[in-house]
């Protein structure tokens, strides 16, 4: 434990010093910058910078290139709360209560509420990785393909009853999200699916491309012509992008539990930050009194899952530096660089470059303090954004969304796909269909089929593998406790208004 | 101040487009302007990195920058297609691994000739894998792991990343080396697998030395071969498969740069002694150890070499895959 916080100490005075701390800035601010562009997220950000550290040492390009990853982070916020335009994934799930916020003029409160959300929550998982580390190094090690398949299921469950509205839409769009997920080339056969003969389908639908198509260009698509602004156009003060002390109120416990929400997911490896938002914005909803409102600007809707996407961010670290084992594509990139600059990531990375890792976590933390002040007097400025016309600032947005799913993969097919699935989207929205489900579909179902068969061919087939692991079985329990608790308040909801009307016919009598 | 640095930055142009018109009427010495690498794989990756280390080494010798692009999916056939479908002028090349020696049996409908779309212009390194297994395992040698595997055969688990990955080739030639059968469970690439490995979910692997090496020093799995005919410097102690009892099971991830069909001789020879000057750079060989890996010999960065190894390669994996029954299609 002392040693823990001498070690951090050090990690200080490596992070502070003044050719790091530029480095980390540059990252921050890059990263901030390219993040709120939409249609580019981290992961574009990271491979664009990813040379220019070639020629660093590795304290500061390793810092630079974790700036740029959290970075774009708080920016992929601003864009889906503004412009429902989630140029990170994981941020999908803010534009549905965020974007009605901002509809409603009340942009700069949600991203205030946004940033404070985020900023609390990456300081938490930071304490978290330098305190837990070794203990949530062993959790991931409980978690093998029975855990996942089950967490996922829960995610999936979850998930889908989330939805505003009529719950058989709800369920239909999910069962399309799952549809989409199977599209690619079949982990375990190496067989092409539902490709159609299109080599550019073998890897699966782009994730940005229906992340950006469904829900920015579906909803350009729905109100061109008819928006000439995005919100109100008065001008905005400062007091105005203040949180007020009842809604920091309101947005105190989602945050809380958006953060454990996202600790508990950085510590299984293999689960992306996207379920992390879903389950926290799902869980929300759930325990919530007013569980109908959610969807048309509910502050515990944008709080709750920001907090978990910057807690994850920060625990998802603990696997990939001291395992050496990437937990997403992100990671993967920041190993490859690591490589590159001749440091193994492992589990002798603590001992042999404690430089780099309490460096690292250090400089974390002045980031994500650079990031508050860099975001907090450019809020007026993201606001301002939304005066520009609708014929101006929409256009310019589907350029960089263009420009953004071009450079996935070098390729224009993606871009294709984009345009596809903005033109799906706004189908969907005219019908009044939710298009959440679809991207929480997408992004679970792969992930559910992948680990049970994967668990089923371990077993050699037998089914009790998933209640012989008891965190599978306990996560079960819950798979089961939460569709009888669906059960019966429907039940009951369908039962009261009887009642109810049975006691008005007796009162009559 | 800003009227004039506007007013530079217009010369400039004007001259950049006159640069630019030039070729059209006289014939320049190539390489004249940007030469693109495709890496058909996502940036960060091994082959990524090595292009990378190899295209900066390069530009110095050519003169020109070498951009490194990445076109990635599809097992590396987006990115080989569209280097094979591009204009044959040495403008366009490709880095590309031992999936050139697969892809052609792996892959029954492709879009592009995976074998008379290329040109070759040099080898570049072949990067080692390991044979691993999770650290309780009862097999002291690899003599003692091929026993295992014959006596427990689909009982044990073989953990790798997918159809037509480097660990599944490895496992496929493992298995016919042992000539026993394992139970394949495939994942999403091999960091999911090492960590159910290090879990013991999974009793054996084969992953390339980059991926490896620090786990094996830390004891989190234990190692039995290195697949290379000599011992790696990095892993000393770590006998070789020839050494522990299984001769011919030999099996590098090996690189090479490729240039559309149809290039001309002159260019392919001038890239591939670029390519030499690159791979005897301190720089480079160093940046490579730290990779765990080293250039091959100057006299197999040459055209001929590459190709002589590359068929060869095709004609070693083809039996093994159509045993298999396995395609990526």
């Amino acid at each position: 434990m002392w040693q823990s916080i001498l070690d951090l100490g050090y990690g200080f005075g490596l992070a502070l010093e003044p050719h790091n701390l530029f480095w980390c800035f540059s990252g921050v601010l890059v990263g901030n910058l390219i993040g709120v562009l939409p249609g580019t997220g981290a992961l574009t950000a990271i491979s664009m910078l990813l040379p220019l550290t070639f020629s660093l040492q590795p304290v500061p390009a390793i810092l630079m290139l974790a700036g740029i990853f959290y970075g774009s982070q708080y920016g992929g916020a601003i864009g889906a709360i503004l412009l429902n335009l989630p140029s990170h994934p994981p941020h999908a799930v803010t534009c549905l209560d965020g974007y009605p916020m901002t509809r409603a003029g009340k942009g700069g409160t949600v991203l205030g509420l946004t940033m404070i959300s985020s900023f609390f929550a990456a300081s938490f998982g930071i304490v978290v990785m330098i305190f837990a580390s070794p203990l949530l190094v062993q959790v991931a090690f409980k978690f093998g393909p029975a855990e996942l398949f089950s967490i996922m299921l829960l995610g999936l469950i979850a998930g889908s009853t989330m939805s505003r509205g009529s719950p058989l839409k709800g369920i239909a769009m999910t069962l399309i999200g799952l549809i989409l997920g199977c599209v690619g080339t079949d982990v375990q056969t190496g067989l092409q699916r539902f490709t159609f003969g299109l080599p550019e389908l073998a890897d699966g639908v782009e994730l940005v491309s229906i992340a950006m198509g469904v829900f920015g260009i579906a909803d350009f698509l729905r109100h061109v012509n008819r928006m000439k602004h995005i919100g109100s156009l008065k001008p905005v003060s400062l007091k105005d992008m203040r949180p007020s002390k009842a809604e920091l109120k309101q947005a105190f416990w989602p945050m809380l539990r958006g953060t454990l929400v996202g600790t508990i997911f950085g510590a299984m490896p293999g689960t992306g930050p996207t379920i992390t938002t879903f389950i926290a914005y799902a869980l929300e909803q759930k325990i919530s009194r007013t569980p109908e409102k959610f969807g048309t600007g509910m502050i515990a809707g944008v709080a709750a899952p920001e907090a978990a996407s910057h807690s994850k961010t920060q625990v998802d670290f603990i696997p990939t530096m001291s395992l050496g084992i990437p937990g997403d594509a992100v990671m993967a990139l920041l190993l490859g660089a690591l490589l590159i600059q001749g440091i193994q990531p492992g589990p002798r990375l603590l001992s042999e470059h404690p430089d780099i890792f309490w460096g690292l976590i250090a400089s974390f933390w002045v980031g994500n303090v650079l990031l508050m002040v860099l975001n907090v007097p450019m809020i007026g400025v993201w606001v301002k954004l939304l005066q520009v016309p609708y014929r101006f600032l929409f256009p310019a947005a589907v350029f960089f969304i263009a420009i953004g799913a071009y450079t996935v993969n070098n390729d224009i097919f993606a871009v294709y796909e984009v345009l596809a699935f903005g033109l799906i989207g706004a189908l969907f929205m005219a019908l009044d269909f939710p298009i959440a489900p679809i991207l929480l579909g997408y992004v679970l179902g792969p992930m559910v089929e992948e680990n049970f068969r994967r668990a089923m061919l371990l077993s050699r087939g037998h089914f009790s593998v998933f209640i012989d692991r008891p965190i599978s079985a306990a996560i079960l329990g819950v798979i089961v406790a939460l569709l009888a608790a669906q059960a019966f308040f429907s039940l009951r909801a369908r039962l009261r208004p009887r009642a109810a009307a049975a006691a008005t016919i007796a009162f009559q009598e | 101040m800003i009227r004039s640095t506007l007013r530079r930055a217009l010369i400039g142009a004007a001259f950049g487009i006159a640069a630019l018109a030039l070729p059209a009427g006289a014939q320049q010495a190539y390489p004249s302007r940007t030469i693109t690498v495709v890496v058909p794989f996502a940036a960060g990756g091994p082959t990524d990195t090595v292009t990378r280390l190899v295209a900066e080494a390069m530009s110095r010798d050519l003169g020109q920058t070498v951009v490194v692009e990445n076109v990635g999916g599809a097992g590396g056939t987006l990115g080989a297609a569209r280097v094979a479908q591009a204009r044959p002028d040495g403008y366009t090349l490709l880095m590309h691994h031992i999936g050139m020696g697969t892809t052609p049996t792996l892959y029954r409908r492709l879009s592009y000739d995976p074998v008379g779309g290329f040109e070759t212009i040099g080898l570049v390194t072949e990067v080692p894998m390991t044979i691993i297994a999770r650290k309780d395992i009862p097999a002291a040698n690899l003599q003692e792991l091929a026993a295992l595997v014959r006596k427990e055969t689909t009982k044990l688990n073989y953990a790798n990343a997918g159809i037509g990955a480097a660990s599944h080739l490895c496992g496929l030639l493992l298995q016919k080396a042992i000539d026993a059968p394992m139970t394949t469970v495939p994942y999403r690439g091999t960091g999911p697998a090492m960590t159910d490995l290090i879990a013991g979910t999974v009793d054996l692997m084969c992953d390339q030395t980059t991926n490896t090496t620090e786990q094996i020093r830390a004891g989190a799995v234990k190692v039995f071969a290195v697949t290379t005919p000599q011992r790696l410097p990095s892993l000393p102690d770590v006998p070789t498969t020839a050494e522990g009892g299984l001769p011919g099971m030999e099996v590098t991830i090996w690189h090479g740069l490729y240039a559309p069909k149809g290039t001309p001789e002159e260019i392919r020879l001038r890239l591939s002694r670029a390519l030499q000057v690159a791979l005897r750079a301190p720089a480079l060989i160093q940046r490579f150890a730290d990779l765990g890996t080293a250039p091959v010999a100057q006299d197999r960065a040459t055209p001929e070499a590459h190709r002589a190894f590359w068929q060869a390669d095709i004609a070693k994996w083809r039996p093994v895959i159509q045993a298999a029954g396995q395609y990526a299609d």
